[in-house]
């Protein structure tokens, strides 16, 4: 055995490794240059016959060029794993763009969407969320709000009566009588916010609905002046209609605020009117037992349909009305 | 309310350099909003001509009656055209268009050849000229009225701006020229000269014997002035400034004493009615029906009056509804010669109620309901006695009055008042200024204010403080946020509505919000019986097909669904959230406690308690596949199994406990629905939908539904929750047989109960129904677990042994052996 021959093995080794072309072929390799019959192996198992200073040098020349075959082996083995699973993973490309979702689309009715996010900008300024029934005793929907008997808006034609007419129960034409409801069960300071349906005996058309939503806001607290309404008004108008909407306030009446005004926003170049505010009247203070000496408060109210149609550019009641899950599911959840 | 520019001037000088819409604005910012401006004449060039018709050539041949028509437009010759309309005769004046001219719509007018004739101009209507949407025949006057030759421009006063402005109903004032202006002198800071000033002194001679004036009760009406003239020459025309003023107010002229009623009524805002003298059998009376009876006003109509109707009746009858409408009987004919014209202030109320009462809205009851100046009866009348004697032959024979204005009562005000309410500096002499400028009269020592006779809706500190705010302008006052709480929350209810309705929003329902109406034909086919099936009528619904409150979500589900599947979705979810209306309790008659005080906390619970509970429910309607069907494969139908799940997850998401069982429950399927049951209540309940209903509504085959009482939910206790162990997990599966009878739900509780504390869980996973002989099998996986030890195979033995016998015990079941 000559220590040239050893290291002709390891060349021819690697020579070997680095010509296999696949995993099958490096098999072969392996076999015939570290397998029991290679060469390499057969010097290995020679050695036992050798001088005990022959096994010293052959030992160490031997150990060598086997950790220098493996080696080459593993190289060539990690070369040729790759160069498998490139071509696997190329021939496993598919068509991500594929519809893959055949879950139906859900969704939030608009509606909710806009209650909820008026809700919560209220929440963030510290408003309370009050809510109230629908079928709505008539003293609390009308007269404690300084709307007499007599009013024009207690008629059949604006105002939906529940039998017996004697009972004055209606489905409530406004949010209000949840203010009325909260000033009776709490003390000032009041903050809070009234989202929820209402109804008017109004035909369906394109503009207007029966059965509709609104959401009314109310603060009592001591030194309430107009300027707050003003400035809660501007903070929201904002919040709906975007940084740069302005809001005017017109003089106006309503038999449960005095002074009275609409608010109107500016947007998409031109004046809309949104909703009716002022200051409650001190008539309506007084009925909910609240000292007028002391305090004073603010309200607003707005359609919820009215603030959709107008920020989203929707032309139709009946999209809002109908349930048709085309229109809904394309606001999502709204965020 | 309309208001030409050129009458408002009448009262204010209103500088050239004002344009109209700044006149617009000023309305605005005071209260009036101004909800079109329409201004008249500024696309119509002259020369536009009174003519005289001399005569008339009807020209025959031609599909429609065509003249060729002689006018003398003040020129040296005659001048020919031609013209469609018929509707006047030699003598006539007309309105010539002469060549030259442009109409409005850019219609240039020149001599043409047409008809085989020379048209050398033209007759207009008033739509052509742009200032009525009269087309029927072309305009004509009177010698009396126009002058020959003069400019037609000029004499029909067509250059002018009309505002139509919305009044607020506390603002009857507004509804007159005198109203309009007086605000829109204010808002301009510009002289109002009030056209009262010169009527105040007016008096007129006495000349014989006037129709008597009674009031028979004071409620019903403060002030009645009744006028009696004669002498009057029905043939009379109306001057053509007055019609023209009466035409842009948007009213027809009439004959010249109806005339003049509107146009007082205009100009000032009282209502007047003028009746033929001699159809008046004694005196008026201003009292109520008395009886039902018949009456017929004058248009035509025979109305059926109601005894507390309020009239004005002579001696034998009731002539006029009073505040209304005329009566026929009495109404001014063109044979009519002595007129009584009354000037009454009628009970707001009384009006309003024979308005309604009668569906009869007319300009008269529109602003007696709102309210008029009980001192203007005297002036109004007096302007008509002023008008009708200057413009006829009519004399002035008696006036007769009862009753007596008052105005309403003082108002004590710190002036410092007004600043608390704006949040604006404002000076007790600034209040003092505006106060003054919308009429009231303010005495500065002790700040008492006494609010004009026209002023009805002012009676408190915060009436006036309006006043102050609009005159000064609402864009003064200061934009500043509210001091605020510092924190605010959703309740616990309203957290747990966003997250169920987002929960199924992310799995694919649409929320939809239908009408809460129903009708019993829509209870009955769901077979809603007892509480379930009773609910509130209302007196009047929007249509006689649905006149009844909801009482469950899923009709109102299936009717959307049903909309949906008209146009053309197949597979869908949808779900709704919202109230329902079972007459829990019976309605009892209203309670009214009396206002501006406290109610005492009874009155107030006693108010609470007659509003009944109204649910508040979730439910949701799944139609077809679970998903949609595409080049992925085929997908399954929705079945009874997914309507329960999404049950239990509502009840699972809140953090409930709750129990499950089968239930005969409409609208569901007799044998394939489920009650959810919390703390003892069933709150939920799930399955197929009855067969029945699914065919008559036209659904999907075996479409499914949830409903949730969230309303009856109780709130969840705080979670505690149990340690997690990590020890291995030892797993035992176990197939029983059993009766096909015995529920998953009986054989999974028996494992529980005999595998004792260690089962960590246990699943169904197997359900086989092919065995034969009335038995199914039930294969369930059993995981056991120690928080601190590994459990050894045979203490897992001993476990799985141990429920496997309870199984047996409490429900027959039988181990399955392969």
């Amino acid at each position: 055995m000559r220590a040239e021959e050893i290291s002709a093995w390891v060349e021819q080794a690697q020579a070997a490794c680095a010509s296999a072309k696949d995993l099958d072929g490096l098999k072969v390799v392996r076999t015939a240059h570290s397998g029991d019959k290679s060469p390499i192996s057969l010097a290995s198992r020679a050695l036992g016959s050798m001088s005990a200073e022959e096994k010293v040098v052959f030992g160490k020349l031997i150990g060598d060029a086997k950790a220098s075959i493996a080696q080459s082996l593993a190289s060539a083995l990690l070369r040729l794993e790759a160069q498998r699973d490139q071509k696997i993973l190329l021939e496993e490309v598919v068509d991500i763009t594929l519809p893959v979702n055949r879950a139906h689309r859900g969704g939030l009715h608009p509606i909710t969407i806009i209650k909820n996010e008026v809700s919560d900008f209220f929440i963030e300024q510290g408003f309370s969320v009050e809510e109230g029934p629908e079928l709505e005793s008539g003293w609390l929907n009308f007269d404690a709000l300084n709307i007499p008997p007599d009013h024009p808006a207690r008629t059949m034609q604006d105002t939906f009566f529940v039998e017996p007419i004697d009972s004055g129960m209606v489905l409530r034409t406004h949010t209000s009588p949840v203010q009325v409801r909260t000033m009776l069960t709490q003390e000032p300071p009041i903050y809070v916010v009234c989202p929820g349906r209402t109804f008017r005996a109004d035909e369906l058309d394109a503009t207007h609905s029966p059965v509709f939503h609104q959401v009314e806001g109310l603060v009592v607290d001591k030194g309430i002046t107009m300027a707050h309404l003003k400035g809660t008004l501007d903070n929201f108008a904002r919040h709906m209609f975007g940084p740069d909407v302005t809001t005017r306030l017109r003089p106006s009446f309503f038999p449960f605020t005095e002074p009275s005004a609409e608010v109107d926003v500016y947007f998409n170049n031109r004046w809309i009117e949104w909703g009716g505010c002022g200051m409650v009247n001190p008539k309506v203070l007084a009925t909910c037992g609240i000292d007028t000496d002391v305090y004073s408060g603010f309200a607003f109210g707005m359609g919820l349909e009215r603030t959709l149609m107008v920020r989203h550019g929707i032309t139709d009641m009946h999209d809002i009305v109908e349930g048709d899950i085309r229109f809904t599911r394309q606001f999502g959840v709204g965020l | 309310m309309r208001a030409p520019l050129s009458w408002i001037n009448e009262f204010v000088d209103i500088p050239a350099k004002i344009t109209a819409q700044q006149i617009s604005d000023a309305l605005v910012r005071v209260g009036f909003e101004v909800e079109e401006t329409i201004t008249q004449g500024n696309d119509l060039t002259g020369p536009l001509k009174f003519a005289k018709v001399l005569s008339i050539e009807e020209l025959s041949g031609h599909k429609k009656p065509i003249r060729y028509v002689g006018l003398d437009c003040g020129e040296a010759a005659e001048r020919f055209v031609i013209c469609g309309a018929t509707n006047f005769v030699v003598g006539d004046i007309v309105v010539a268009a002469l060549p030259g001219a442009v109409l409005p719509g850019g219609f240039a007018i020149s001599a043409r050849e047409t008809y085989g004739k020379t048209s050398n101009g033209m007759i207009c209507s008033g739509r052509e000229l742009g200032i009525s949407d009269d087309h029927a025949g072309i305009l004509v006057f009177t010698q009396a009225q126009a002058t020959i030759g003069s400019d037609a421009i000029e004499g029909l006063q067509i250059n002018d701006v009309i505002f139509d402005i919305a009044v607020n109903p506390d603002r009857g004032y507004a509804l007159s020229i005198r109203g309009i202006a007086r605000e829109v002198a204010a808002s301009l800071d510009l002289d109002f000269r009030d056209p009262i000033d010169s009527l105040q002194n007016l008096e007129f001679k006495e000349t014989g014997k006037g129709v008597t004036a009674k009031i028979a009760d004071i409620e019903t009406s403060s002030v009645f002035y009744l006028r009696t003239l004669s002498n009057f020459d029905p043939s009379a025309k109306t001057p053509l400034w007055m019609r023209r003023r009466i035409e842009k107010m948007g009213m027809r002229s009439i004959s010249l004493v109806v005339d003049v009623t509107n146009y007082v009524m205009l100009e000032l805002g009282q209502p007047l009615h003028a009746f033929d003298k001699a159809k008046i059998n004694g005196g008026l009376t201003i009292k109520r029906a008395g009886k039902t009876q018949k009456f017929t006003t004058l248009d035509g109509q025979e109305r059926n009056l109601d005894p507390d109707d309020l009239m004005v009746c002579d001696d034998d009858q009731p002539l006029s509804l009073a505040g209304t409408m005329g009566g026929l009987y009495s109404e001014i004919t063109d044979s009519t010669t002595e007129i009584a014209l009354e000037a009454a202030v009628f009970d707001q109320l009384c009006v309003a109620k024979n308005s309604r009462r009668h569906k009869l809205s007319s300009e008269a009851s529109r602003r007696l309901e709102r309210g008029v100046d009980p001192f203007l009866p005297q002036y109004a009348s007096a302007r008509f006695v002023q008008l009708l004697t200057a413009h006829s032959s009519a004399v002035h024979v008696a006036t007769n009055v009862d009753g007596k204005p008052q105005l309403c009562a003082r108002i004590k005000m710190a002036p410092s008042y007004v600043s608390k309410v704006l949040g604006l500096d404002v000076d007790a002499k600034t209040v003092v200024k505006h106060l003054r400028t919308v009429g009231c009269e303010v005495d500065e020592n002790n700040f008492s204010v006494q609010p004009p006779s026209w002023r009805l809706d002012l009676h408190t500190p915060a009436d006036l403080t309006e006043e102050v705010a609009r005159m000064i302008g609402y864009d003064k006052i200061p934009s500043v946020l509210p001091p605020r709480p510092l924190h605010a929350t959703l309740s616990t209810s309203q957290k747990r509505r966003r997250s169920i309705s987002l929960m199924l929003a992310n799995r694919g329902l649409a929320e939809v919000q239908s009408f809460p109406f129903t009708n019993q034909a829509t209870i009955d086919a769901m077979g809603f019986v007892g509480e379930r099936a009773t609910t509130y009528k209302l007196a009047n619904p929007m249509s006689e097909e649905f006149p009844l409150m909801r009482v469950h979500l899923v009709p109102g589900l299936i009717e959307t669904a049903g909309r949906n599947l008209s146009r053309g979705a197949k597979d869908f979810a949808i779900f709704e959230m919202g109230s329902i209306f079972r007459s829990s309790q019976k309605l009892v008659p209203a309670f009214s406690p009396k206002l501006n005080k406290r109610p005492s906390q009874d009155e107030i619970n006693k108010i609470f308690a007659s509003v009944p509970n109204q649910g508040y429910h979730v439910a949701g309607l799944l139609v077809g596949k679970v998903e949609n069907e595409d080049w992925q494969g085929k997908a399954r139908n929705y079945s009874w199994q997914d309507a329960i799940a999404y049950a239990q997850d509502i009840l699972n998401l809140c953090n409930l406990e709750w129990s499950i069982s089968r239930s005969d429950f409409a609208p569901w399927h007799p044998g394939r629905c489920a009650e959810l049951i919390v703390g003892g209540k069933a709150v939920a309940h799930a399955g197929e939908l009855h067969p029945r209903i699914i065919s008559s509504y036209g659904l999907p085959e075996r479409s499914v539904a949830f409903a949730v009482a969230l309303s009856a939910l109780p709130d969840s206790e705080l979670v505690k929750p149990k340690n997690v162990g990590t020890m291995p997990a030892a797993v035992q599966d176990v197939a029983l047989i059993v009766d096909e009878a015995v529920t998953a739900l009986d054989v999974e509780e028996a494992l529980r109960k005999g595998a004792g504390p260690l089962l960590e869980s246990i699943t169904l996973f197997d359900r086989y129904d092919k065995i034969g002989d009335g038995k199914i099998s039930l294969a369930f996986t059993l995981v056991f677990r120690d928080a601190n030890r590994t459990l050894t195979g045979e203490e897992v033995a001993v476990l799985r042994e141990s429920a496997t016998a309870m199984a047996s015990k409490a429900c027959g079941a039988v181990l399955r052996t392969a």
